[in-house]
């Protein structure tokens, strides 16, 4: 006999929901507004208007410098063109068989190298510093690209936040495991849960983000909800969504696409178009959003970030530790 | 009468699949059209007729075994246009590649042949293809007489080589992939098993 669980959603409860969180906006704005002038994220949240739309708009974040020059991707390519394994091989399965994940009530667990084990809600995690936009490129080590406007914080502030102790060489990301909710972790297409990793002076870099939106909205769980890491030097997959646990380590993480085809991604994953992939070339990328007759552009060492991320790997063989 | 009865029924059958065989075409130009091929068209093109390239081949390469075990001889009619038809995707296939992904940039294709297994497979594939489409007349069938069947052995080649180029440019899911290799071993397996036929023990359907 098969046996089906109903699911925990039905369709006619998220909109009270969202109108019950509403409220509870409203009443911490109060609050909020009583206690500082600064905007918190929890004030900061307006529904969109249209109700059938589970979008949330981010308003208060600041306008950063960054890719400002660049022509951002059409939101519809962004949410419906995914590779999120959790969710299924297919790009276009993401969009679909995430309707059902539930982003919130969310924790991240903070251990390892740390003064002591901390969990963060995400509410708070808002609320560790001041919001920004930061347009970034996003290359994929397939060999297309796109540019995002991110809004985040920088990961610095939470690791600040975290205080790791001297051991802390790495930091360990792992998303959720959860087949319920991820149903492509029914297949074991990776070593689920999918585990990421960057090394200390990376992680405090400026440009390495936290990302709660994008486009002026919450994340849409497709995109990784209800925060991701972005690192946009380095190829796409190096960006974890859906984190549950933090972990500082004094050993390289053993990461899940390094697991899966040791030949073919590394540990850094530093865009890099010199550095060839056996499947895909890496000395040009399709931009997304182009027409039909739109050419590849070339690829950028660090994917044009080498003025701000050059100097972290100084002396070291690029070729070697790809 | 009735020889011609068939011929005119082989002839209907003939259009309709030329009609049917267009469809996957007629399709990508409706979706280009309405603006509907996905956040990567070009990418979406390649996969699309890459796929239809490797229908056809299975199509034309299961004529032989239906004839044999149905023992409807008409179907081998139908094998010339399904083989062409693979030909005519795969030569969209690669014309979607060099033209539209890397706009005759014969450079980087140079460079991705030699540095990507799963392309040097498939262009090796696709340069296999051409002897076939070309000596695929009744003409160059009379002209080359028994070499003809030799040269055309060249498909089952040309099978292993376009699974194996499906396979070697999926990232982790190899289940389509499979699927394919395991139709093709399949139509393989059911030639061999029509040539060791007598040595079963008939089988009442």
């Amino acid at each position: 006999m098969l046996i089906t669980k109903k699911s925990d959603v039905i369709p006619s409860d998220i909109t009270p929901k969202e109108i019950f969180e509403n409220r509870r906006t409203l009443i911490k704005v109060a609050g909020a507004s009583l206690v500082s002038a600064t905007g918190l994220f929890t004030g900061l949240i307006n529904h969109a208007a249209n109700a059938a739309s589970n979008k949330q708009k981010i308003s208060g974040f600041t306008k950063t410098k960054y890719g400002l020059d660049e022509k951002l991707t059409p939101y519809d390519d962004v949410t419906t063109y995914n590779n999120y394994y959790e969710f299924g091989t297919s790009k276009s399965d993401p969009s679909i068989e995430s309707r059902l994940f539930k982003p919130s009530p969310w924790t991240i667990s903070i251990e390892g190298a740390v003064k002591k084990n901390k969990q963060i809600g995400v509410e708070e995690l808002f609320k560790l510093a001041p919001l920004e936009e930061r347009i970034y490129r996003m290359r994929c080590v397939e060999g297309w690209s796109m540019v995002i406007p991110w809004v985040g914080l920088p990961l610095s502030k939470l690791i600040q936040w975290a205080e790791p102790t001297s051991n802390a060489k790495y930091v360990e990301f792992i998303s959720l495991s959860d087949d319920r909710m991820m149903p492509g972790q029914r297949i074991q297409v990776l070593d689920w849960p999918y585990v990421e990793g960057l090394r200390m002076d990376e992680a405090m870099n400026p440009l390495t983000i936290m990302a709660l939106g994008m486009y002026g909205e919450v994340l849409p769980n497709q995109n990784g909800a209800p925060f991701r890491l972005v690192v946009p030097w380095k190829y796409g997959f190096k960006g974890s969504k859906a984190i549950v646990k933090i972990r500082f380590t004094e050993t390289m993480p053993k990461t899940s696409w390094v697991k899966a085809g040791p030949n073919e991604y590394g540990f850094y994953a530093n865009v890099n178009p010199t550095v060839d992939h056996p499947r895909w070339t890496q000395s040009s990328e399709r931009r997304i959003g182009g027409g039909l007759f739109t050419p590849r552009i070339k690829t950028q060492m660090f994917n044009g970030y080498a003025e701000q991320v050059g100097h972290l790997y100084a002396g070291m063989d690029l070729i070697k530790n790809f | 009468m009735l020889a011609n009865n068939n011929k005119l029924l082989i002839l209907n059958i003939k259009s309709i699949i030329f009609i049917l065989s267009l469809i996957p075409l007629c399709r990508l130009f409706y979706l280009g059209w309405y603006d509907a091929l996905g956040a990567n068209p070009i990418e979406f093109i390649e996969r699309s007729t890459g796929t239809w390239a490797l229908v056809f081949l299975m199509l034309s390469l299961s004529m032989t075994p239906f004839r044999q075990w149905s023992g409807i001889n008409s179907f081998i009619q139908y094998r010339r246009m399904l083989g062409l038809f693979m030909f005519f995707y795969a030569c969209l296939h690669i014309l979607t590649y060099v033209w539209l992904d890397h706009w005759f940039d014969l450079n980087e294709i140079a460079n991705d042949i030699t540095m990507h297994p799963y392309i040097l497979v498939g262009f090796t594939a696709f340069l296999l293809t051409i002897p076939l489409a070309i000596t695929s007349s009744k003409a160059m069938m009379k002209r080359l007489g028994g070499r003809w069947k030799l040269l055309h052995q060249f498909v089952y080649l040309i099978g292993i080589l376009a699974v194996f180029h499906f396979l070697l440019l999926v990232k982790k899911d190899h289940t389509e992939p499979l699927v394919y290799g395991a139709i093709f071993f399949s139509l393989i397996a059911l030639r061999i098993a029509y040539r060791f036929r007598r040595y079963f023990k008939p089988v009442v359907l």
